[in-house]
C-alpha cells in the first residue's frame, strides 16, 4: 500500500502549482507534506486521490498504475478540511454510505459502521446529525467514513485546520494512535510544522511546487537542507555575511566557521533562538551582549540581546534557567551560539 | 382579508353553499388549482435545470439569460399574456406546428398552464439559485472518493439537500399561480365549464354587482390555497430536520 509519486506536474493556467515532483512512501507510513499556503500541496494531495488531473508525471499506489484511474476506482480515503460531511444524513448513514455504495451485504455494513464509530468514541452518536456535533467530533465522523471502506492510503487534507488548538491537540494525538492500529498508509497536508513534526514518521517540505526537503522530522529540523526550510522550519535568526578568510565569516562579535563557499562568497547564516547560548559569566568563546528585551513564552523566554552588531540576537531560554539567572531586560550577558547553518546567497 | 369573511357571512350557508358549488364555480376551482399545480411541478423541474446551469456552468451569454429569467416578474401580465397568446395561437409560431399535431394550446386548459408556467419560472430559479451557490464541491468529492458513481452522487448527496428550496420554489409558484389573473384571461378564452379560471369569475361576478357571491369564492381559494401551503410548510420543515432546528 505505498505511494508512489513520479515527476507529476500541475499547471493552473501558466502557474506552476506542482511542479515535477517525485516521491516514495512506504506502506504503512505515517507521513506530511508541509509548506506554506500556495505552496501545492494540497493540490499534490488531490492529483493522489485523483480530485485533480495532472498535466503530467505518473502515481503508483500499492505498485499499480493509477495516474489514468478515476477517483471512485483508486480506493482512497480523503478527509477535507471543512469535513464535507453529508448534512442530511445521520451520523450513522455518512460512515455507512462507502459501504452502501457498493452495495456491501446489510450485515457487513452494520458491522463495519459500529466497528468504526468505536474506534472514534463516537458511539451514541448514530442519530445525530452533523449540525448537532462540535468540529472536533466532526472531523472524527469523516475520519470514520473515509476508513469504512478500507481504503488502501487514507489522505488527509488540513484536517486539524479549522479547530481551536485544544481540540487540534488531542485529535492529533489520537491521529497518531489510530494510525498504530490499523495501519494504512497515510499522508496529511498541513502548514503547521509543530503538527508535521509531532505526528509522522517522515516530511516532505514544499515550496513553490517544488519539493524542498524530505526526511524525519528530526533530520528536516536539524539539518535544513535549503534556506527555506532553515526559516520555515522552526524559528530562526537569519544573519548575512562574506567569507572573509579560509573557513571563516564574521557577524559582529561572532566568528562561524563557514566549509565550502570561497573567500568573498556572500553566505547566509541560520541559528536557531535554543541553540543560542546565554550565560551570567564570561566563558570560552562567548561574546558580550545585553538584554534589551524580554518576552514570556510560557515554558521558555525570549531574549533580545544586543550584541553590538546591524540587529539583536534572539535566545530561548527555559524559564527555570532564566528566572534562576536572573536574565531580564537590561541585564549584562555573554553568548555563545552552539549550532548554525551556512547557505551561500544566490547572485542576483 | 376579513371583510371577505364579513361580506361572505352575509350569504348565509345555503345561499353560500348554492354559490361555490355551481358546475360553472367547482370547473373553474378545478382550472385554477390543477393547471397551477402542473404549472408549478414543470417550473420545480426546469427551474433547477436553470438554476443549475446557470451557477454550475458558464458560457457566453450567461448574464443575458440570467436577467432573462426576471422578465415575467417585470412585464405586465396583460401582455404576457397577449405575447403567449399571439405565439400559441393556431396561427402563431409555435401554435401553427401544434396545431398540425392535433394539439390546441391557446383557448384551451393548456393554453392556461403556458401561461401560469410562464409566470412563476423565476420563483423556483430564484429560489434556488443561492442555495446551488453555497453548496461546496466538497460533499460530491467526498461521495466520489466514498465510490459513489455519478448517478449515486446526484441522488444521494446533491438532490436531497435542495428538498427544502424546491418546495419553497413550489410552494411560491403554485401560489402566484392561483393568484394570476392577467395573462390568462387573454390566453385561455375564457370559456364557461372549459377555459375560466376562479379569479376570472370573480371579476365577473364583481362586474355583475354580485359581490357577496364573488367574495364566497374568494373565501373558497383562500382556504383551499392556506391549506395547500400549510401543507407544504409543514413537509419543508420536515426535509430540513437536518439542520437541527436553526
Amino acid at each position: 500500500m505505498s505511494i508512489d509519486v513520479q515527476g507529476l506536474t500541475k499547471k493552473f493556467g501558466d502557474f506552476r502549482a506542482v511542479d515535477d515532483v517525485s516521491f516514495r512512501l512506504e506502506a504503512g507510513s505515517l507521513s506530511a507534506l508541509l509548506g506554506p499556503s500556495g505552496s501545492g500541496k494540497s493540490t499534490l494531495l488531490r492529483m493522489i486521490a485523483g480530485l485533480e488531473t495532472p498535466d503530467a508525471g505518473e502515481i503508483r499506489l500499492t505498485g499499480a498504475e493509477a495516474t489514468a484511474q478515476s477517483a471512485r476506482d483508486r480506493n482512497v480515503g480523503f478527509v477535507f478540511q471543512h469535513y464535507a460531511l453529508f448534512k442530511h444524513m445521520t451520523v450513522w448513514d455518512n460512515v455507512a454510505f462507502g459501504l452502501d455504495v457498493r452495495k456491501a451485504p446489510k450485515e457487513e455494513i452494520d458491522a463495519r459502521v459500529a466497528d468504526l464509530l468505536r474506534l472514534v468514541q463516537m458511539q451514541g452518536y448514530e442519530r445525530r446529525f452533523p449540525s448537532q456535533l462540535s468540529g472536533g467530533q466532526r472531523q472524527r465522523i469523516a475520519l470514520a467514513r473515509a476508513l469504512a471502506p478500507q481504503p488502501k492510503v487514507l489522505l488527509l487534507d488540513e484536517p486539524f485546520g479549522a479547530l481551536d488548538a485544544k481540540v487540534r491537540d488531542e485529535l492529533r494525538e489520537w491521529i497518531r494512535r489510530l494510525h498504530d492500529e490499523t495501519h494504512v498508509t497515510t499522508l496529511f497536508v498541513t502548514h503547521d510544522q509543530q503538527e508535521a513534526m509531532e505526528i509522522s514518521g517522515k516530511i516532505i517540505v514544499m515550496a513553490r511546487g517544488r519539493i524542498e526537503q524530505e526526511g524525519t522530522p528530526l533530520e528536516i529540523f536539524d539539518k535544513p537542507a535549503t534556506p527555506f526550510v532553515a526559516q520555515f522550519v522552526g524559528e530562526t535568526n537569519i544573519v548575512e555575511s562574506v567569507v572573509s578568510a579560509p573557513e571563516l565569516a564574521l557577524w559582529g562579535p561572532f566568528r562561524f566557521t563557514v566549509t565550502g563557499p570561497a573567500v568573498g562568497a556572500r553566505v547566509r547564516i541560520f541559528f536557531r533562538p535554543n541553540d543560542v547560548y546565554l550565560s551570567s559569566n564570561p566563558e570560552t568563546l562567548q561574546v558580550e551582549g545585553k538584554i534589551t528585551r524580554s518576552r514570556f513564552r510560557g515554558p521558555l523566554i525570549e531574549h533580545h540581546v544586543d550584541v553590538g552588531a546591524e540587529r539583536p540576537v534572539i535566545a530561548h531560554v527555559p524559564k527555570g534557567v532564566s528566572l534562576a539567572s536572573g536574565f531580564d531586560a537590561g541585564r549584562r550577558v555573554w553568548v555563545g551560539v552552539t549550532a548554525f547553518h551556512v547557505f551561500p546567497v544566490d547572485p542576483q | 382579508m376579513s371583510t371577505i369573511f364579513a361580506k361572505t357571512a352575509t350569504l348565509g350557508w345555503g345561499p353560500f353553499w348554492e354559490v361555490v358549488s355551481a358546475p360553472r364555480v367547482v370547473a373553474a376551482f378545478r382550472l385554477t388549482f390543477g393547471a397551477s399545480a402542473v404549472a408549478a411541478s414543470i417550473n420545480t423541474v426546469f427551474g433547477l435545470l436553470v438554476a443549475w446551469v446557470l451557477v454550475r456552468y458558464s458560457f457566453p451569454g450567461r448574464k443575458i439569460v440570467d436577467a432573462l429569467v426576471d422578465m415575467p416578474f417585470a412585464l405586465p401580465t396583460a401582455v404576457a399574456g397577449i405575447a403567449l397568446t399571439a405565439v400559441y395561437a393556431p396561427s402563431g409560431w409555435i401554435g401553427a406546428p401544434l396545431s398540425k399535431w392535433g394539439i390546441q394550446a391557446a383557448f384551451a386548459p393548456l393554453g392556461v398552464v403556458i401561461a401560469l408556467t410562464f409566470i412563476g419560472l423565476p420563483f423556483v430559479v430564484r429560489t434556488l439559485q443561492p442555495v446551488l451557490e453555497s453548496t461546496e464541491p466538497d460533499m460530491e468529492e467526498a461521495a466520489l472518493t466514498l465510490g459513489a458513481t455519478r448517478w449515486q452522487t446526484l441522488r444521494r448527496v446533491v438532490f436531497p439537500p435542495l428538498i427544502p428550496a424546491l418546495l419553497t420554489g413550489f410552494a411560491l409558484s403554485f401560489a402566484r399561480a392561483v393568484g394570476e389573473y392577467g395573462s390568462v384571461a387573454f390566453i385561455s378564452g375564457n370559456m364557461p365549464l372549459k377555459t375560466e379560471i376562479a379569479p376570472l369569475l370573480i371579476m365577473t361576478k364583481l362586474e355583475q354587482y354580485d359581490y357577496a357571491g364573488a367574495t364566497a369564492i374568494a373565501v373558497v381559494m383562500l382556504v383551499i390555497s392556506f391549506s395547500i401551503l400549510l401543507t407544504i410548510n409543514l413537509l419543508q420543515a420536515w426535509s430540513r430536520r437536518w439542520t437541527g432546528g436553526k
